[in-house]
């Protein structure tokens, strides 16, 4: 039993470290969120405007509800960095001059504030820093307000406001070519000519608090200054990617470990159920001498939980481990101060309750046969097994099989429910290999749509502001511009019924060739000349379909509010966004033929040539490029998936080890017998092994194709339970992935086949000849 | 074929040449010798005895015989080739075409009906009865879809027999065929063994502790202590009805 106690112990250690790791996890990171939103006094309600004088703070601080409040000056400025030749941006951030912030404090990691006295320092966001290794006292050159300025960096920091860092508009976080810069509110109000006056308001609430009431009093305040509306903590872009990063670990944390308790239940089952068989007589003796029932299911549960705590020790350890590990991996992208490791002593709790509980739940069936056995029919032997021709022999196969293949054949239909809970055990370790393969599969996929087949432009290049749509020609004149479209991009609050979502909508060219809208089935579809166009995920947020009227809050401008029919919901797995036709959107917005940037098809040799245009164009504020959102996409991902596909790899291989060697040794003792007996009679070694691996390998080749039918499942399931608003995962599993995990399971399988057929090489063959059955 | 009775005679060929045999069991300090030196030959043909009480050896010899067990020193020769030299595979090959086995335990596949049993041996035997021939020889032409489970001791032990001379072997070896069997149910299965014995002329060793046995061999080896003590000629051999215990 020791192997098998190794196996079983193999799965409870896997089950129980990717509960621990995946909790702990989530655990660390909202305690280290919460930690570091509170020490360093994260705003609940945030506010954009054109800019209002000084003395409006105190009628925004009267509104009832408000807390504290801080005004800010922000812009959003273009950088040069030598030796770095394409465009960077970054959202420059005023810091108060009598020291530090009041609210969205900043951690200082290295170096200091900067100095309120001079306009040439700043503090500068610790990604941005390590992605150009940025120490302070480096300088660059940033345009301010349309002048070149050399800036100093006086210290490296986090902010509450910046966990994760991403531009506005882009779809995934760039850390070289996006940063955040700090400077004293003086020398920053000077550049803008924002002396006494603010363009940006972050606020704390009181607890009791009516959240809508103080963003509707607050939008009324500030609508004359040009307010872009209020706005709460959940539509903060770093607060909301990071709740949905930890919505989606929670949810694995319910998914994985279930997995292999189920699996972990099973192997206990059919391991107790065959050492209660084969101590019937030692069960009989013990009630015999006068132990009760009681004493007898007391003493195989003991037995359970023995086999199980050291699996509940190894999984503990390794769960903490791979938790530090997980973490480590979401810091390099989530910047906090410092990850927070924490395990509740109540999380181990549960690992070890449900983990006996399940293990006891999974044996009770024979801890019960055990203890109720009255004492004189345990002292008899088992009755002889029963066996019948096969359903299989009946329909005529059967006249071909050879007697090995009718004894492997008779012994699988003899135990159904065994042979089916096997086969569905190792289904399961190859469905978990095909979900970690999906990963990598669905995010190759949901690139190459979005940023293949829907976006098809080089660069895309965004105004400072909304701008007549003649600059397009200023853009297409310039050397290396093949092709040039325009959009606009207006900032709004979508409603429908009580739901609302803080987003953007997207107007484009209605015969684009560079910005194409995809049907469920990827087929682009024409942009109707009216109404608007959702993201499928946009749509279920906000529970619209075809055909439904959506109230569109535009934040910006006169901000008009307009019924506008969705027309379509599109498939898009990156973003959140509403579309629109230009001209219908410019109609929407009452502003004529107005642009906030182009769609270009450039030529590579003209790049650098055009990025120096581009910084020295004041009207444009900052460029994206398309090859760059695709490797930061993958860059993004591929740490996380590698772990992750580490993970699951070892899941897999331990399930699939566990079970199969598991199968081999009960078969082996249940069949040893009838194995010496046929080496008596002149079978070989490799003609007796073929019975029993045979029997094995007939199981997992039965599984593995229920297992590509499970996995597909469990994709679809993570799929729907882990879409978010950064991305949704498409249900797309190639072949490779397929192959892979069945060729996983068959070397697991051929793993543990090996140490058995080892064991079958030695069969005492004399041994069995003096015994009865 | 050869005939019976010419044991004596030198035209008659060894099966079996067995000379200073020894087997020495290590059972961690102590040593058990099972065998101390055994000489022995047998002939085609023949039906022998083997008779000894328990712990005599007599199992040690027939499977070293038998080739399932190796001997610790001395020489066994089948047919004129060294057993005692054989491998491994060579003596699975052995076992396979040239020996039958049956054994107290019957050592049935349970999962596999009477006919299946035989057909296990015949589907790779060189030169194999039909399975229904075979069961035929013992009796069982009614019995052919049971399994051992639906059988009586005596039916599994003669469903063992017919299995073990399917293949046509050299030579049935038989160590305590009647040992879990009334002597009713005994004298049935030594009946098939003394039929096979005088219809196909295989040659017959059977191992048994019970001396009323003896009387239906050609020839009544003694065991005791590891040796062969007396090796005995049947004048007159009884066939099983006649023998009782
Ligand atoms: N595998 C074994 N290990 C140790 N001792 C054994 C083994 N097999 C047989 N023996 C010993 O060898 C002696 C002869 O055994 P065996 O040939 O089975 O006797 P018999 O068949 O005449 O009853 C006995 O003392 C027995 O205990
Ligand atoms: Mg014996």
């Amino acid at each position: 039993m020791k192997g098998q106690v190794f196996a079983i112990t193999l799965v409870v250690i896997s089950g129980v470290a990717t509960f621990i790791m995946f909790i702990s996890t989530v655990d660390s990171l909202s305690l280290t969120r919460d930690t570091f939103y509170r020490e360093y006094r994260f705003a609940d309600v945030f506010i954009n405007l054109k800019r209002a004088p000084e003395s409006l703070k105190d009628k925004l601080k009267d509104v009832p509800g408000v807390n504290q409040i801080e005004t800010r000056v922000s812009a959003y400025v273009k950088l040069a960095i030598s030796g770095f030749p394409e465009p960077v941006n970054a959202a420059i951030i005023s810091i108060p001059d009598d020291g530090k912030p009041l609210l969205n404090r900043l951690y200082i990691r290295k170096g200091r504030l900067a100095d309120p006295t001079k306009d040439n320092e700043v503090v500068i966001n610790e990604n941005f820093a390590q992605a150009h290794g940025f120490n302070p006292g480096d300088r660059f050159a940033v345009i301010i307000n349309g002048k070149w300025k050399t800036l100093t960096i006086t210290g490296i920091a986090l902010s509450p406001e910046f966990v994760l860092l991403m531009k506005p508009e882009a779809m995934s976080p760039d850390f070289k070519r996006y940063g955040v810069l700090w400077m004293s509110r003086k020398a920053l109000s000077k550049a803008y000519d924002m002396d006494g006056a603010f363009n940006n308001v972050v606020l704390t609430l009181y607890p009791d608090a009516k959240l809508s009431d103080v963003l509707a009093q607050l939008d009324t305040i500030v609508e004359q200054y040009g307010g872009f509306g209020a706005y709460a903590r959940k539509d903060q872009i770093s607060h909301r990617l990071l709740s949905g990063e930890f919505q989606q670990l929670q949810r694995s944390s319910e998914i994985f470990p279930t997995i292999f308790i189920f699996v972990a239940a099973f192997l206990l089952n059919v391991v107790m159920s065959r050492t209660i068989n084969t101590q019937r007589e030692q069960i009989a003796a013990l009630k015999a001498f006068g132990y009760n029932n009681i004493d007898i299911g007391f003493h195989y549960a003991k037995l359970v939980v023995l086999i199980i705590s050291a699996g509940l020790v190894g999984g503990i350890a390794a769960g903490i481990w791979f938790g530090k590990m997980l973490g480590g991996i979401y810091m390099e992208v989530y910047r906090f101060p410092f990850l927070i490791y924490t395990l509740h002593p109540k999380v181990i709790i549960a690992a070890v309750l449900i983990s006996i509980a399940s293990a006891l739940v999974g044996t009770f069936h024979s801890l019960w046969r055990a203890a109720k056995q009255p004492p004189a029919e345990a002292m008899r032997p088992e009755p002889p097994a029963q066996y019948r021709v096969t359903l299989i022999e009946k329909t005529g196969i059967g006249r071909w099989l050879t007697q090995p293949s009718r004894i492997i054949a008779r012994n699988i239909e003899r135990k159904p429910i065994r042979t089916f809970l096997s086969i569905i055990g190792i289904a399961v370790a190859c469905a978990t290999m095909i979900s970690s393969g999906f990963f990598k599969d669905s995010i190759a996929f949901m690139v190459n749509v979005q940023f293949v087949l829907s976006q098809k432009e080089d660069m895309t290049v965004a105004f400072a502001e909304s701008t007549s749509r003649r600059a397009i020609y200023e853009l297409k004149e310039l050397p290396g511009v093949h092709h040039a479209e325009t959009f606009r991009t207006v900032p709004a609050k979508l409603k429908f019924g009580h739901r609302s979502y803080k987003t953007r909508i997207n107007g484009i060219e209605p015969d684009s060739r560079l910005h194409l809208l995809l049907d469920t089935n990827l087929q682009a579809i024409s942009l109707p000349p009216s109404g608007i166009v959702l993201t499928d995920h946009l749509g279920k947020i906000l529970g619209v379909k075809a055909g439904d009227m959506l109230t569109v809050e535009v934040l910006e401008g006169s901000k008009p509010i307009r019924q506008v029919p969705v027309v379509a919901l599109v498939t898009l797995y990156l973003g959140v966004m509403g579309y629109m036709d230009l001209t219908a959107l410019n109609r929407l917005m009452r502003e004529g033929d107005a642009i906030s940037g182009a769609y270009l098809v450039t030529d590579p040799m003209y790049s650098e040539k055009l990025y120096q245009s581009f910084i020295k164009m004041p009207r444009v504020s900052g460029t994206v490029l398309r090859r760059n959102e695709v490797r930061n996409f993958h860059d993004v991902q591929a740490k996380g998936m590698l772990f992750f596909t580490f993970i699951a790899t070892l899941m897999a291989c331990s399930i699939a080890f566990g079970v199969v060697y598991n199968s081999a040794r009960i078969a082996l003792s249940e069949r040893s017998r009838e194995l010496s007996s046929l080496r008596v009679l002149g079978y070989t070694r490799g003609e007796i092994s073929y019975i029993l691996l045979g029997e094995l390998g007939l199981i997992t080749l039965i599984a593995i194709p229920l297992g590509f039918f499970i996995g597909y499942w469990l994709c679809a399931y993570i799929a729907q339970a882990l879409a978010s608003d950064l991305f949704r995962v498409p249900l797309v599993i190639e072949t490779k992935t397929y192959s892979l995990a069945a060729a996983v399971v068959l070397a697991s399988a051929l793993a543990s086949g090996l140490i058995v057929r080892h064991k079958l090489d030695h069969l005492d063959l004399v041994e069995v000849l003096k015994t009865r059955e | 074929m050869i005939a019976k009775e010419g044991q004596a005679n030198d035209s008659v060929e060894v099966v079996f040449q067995v000379r200073d045999l020894t087997k020495i069991y290590e059972m961690g300090e102590v040593e058990v010798h099972a065998l101390r030196g055994a000489n022995l030959e047998l002939y085609s043909g023949e039906l022998v005895v083997l008779l000894g009480p328990s712990g005599s050896g007599k199992s040690t010899l027939l499977n070293i015989l038998g080739g399932l067990d190796t001997a610790t020193s001395g020489y066994v020769s089948y047919r004129g080739k060294n057993l005692t030299k054989a491998n491994e595979q060579e003596l699975t090959e052995y076992r396979r075409f040239h020996v039958g086995f049956v054994f107290q335990f019957y050592n049935l596949i349970p999962s596999l009906t009477a006919r299946e049993n035989v057909a296990v041996v015949t589907e790779i035997a060189s030169n194999p009865m039909v399975p229904e021939d075979a069961l035929a020889l013992v009796g069982l032409t009614d019995r052919l879809d049971h399994f051992p489970a639906q059988l009586s001791g005596g039916e599994q032990q003669r469903v063992a027999i017919a299995r073990a001379i399917s293949k046509n072997p050299e030579v049935l070896l038989c160590d305590e065929p009647t040992g879990a069997l009334d002597s009713k149910t005994g004298i049935v299965v030594l009946e098939a063994l003394e039929r096979i014995n005088r219809e196909l002329g295989t040659a017959t060793a059977i191992i048994t502790h019970n001396a009323d046995i003896a009387g239906m061999a050609d020839r009544v080896v003694h065991l005791s202590n590891g040796r062969i003590t007396e090796v005995k000629v049947n004048t007159v051999k009884k066939s099983p009805c006649e023998l009782q215990w």
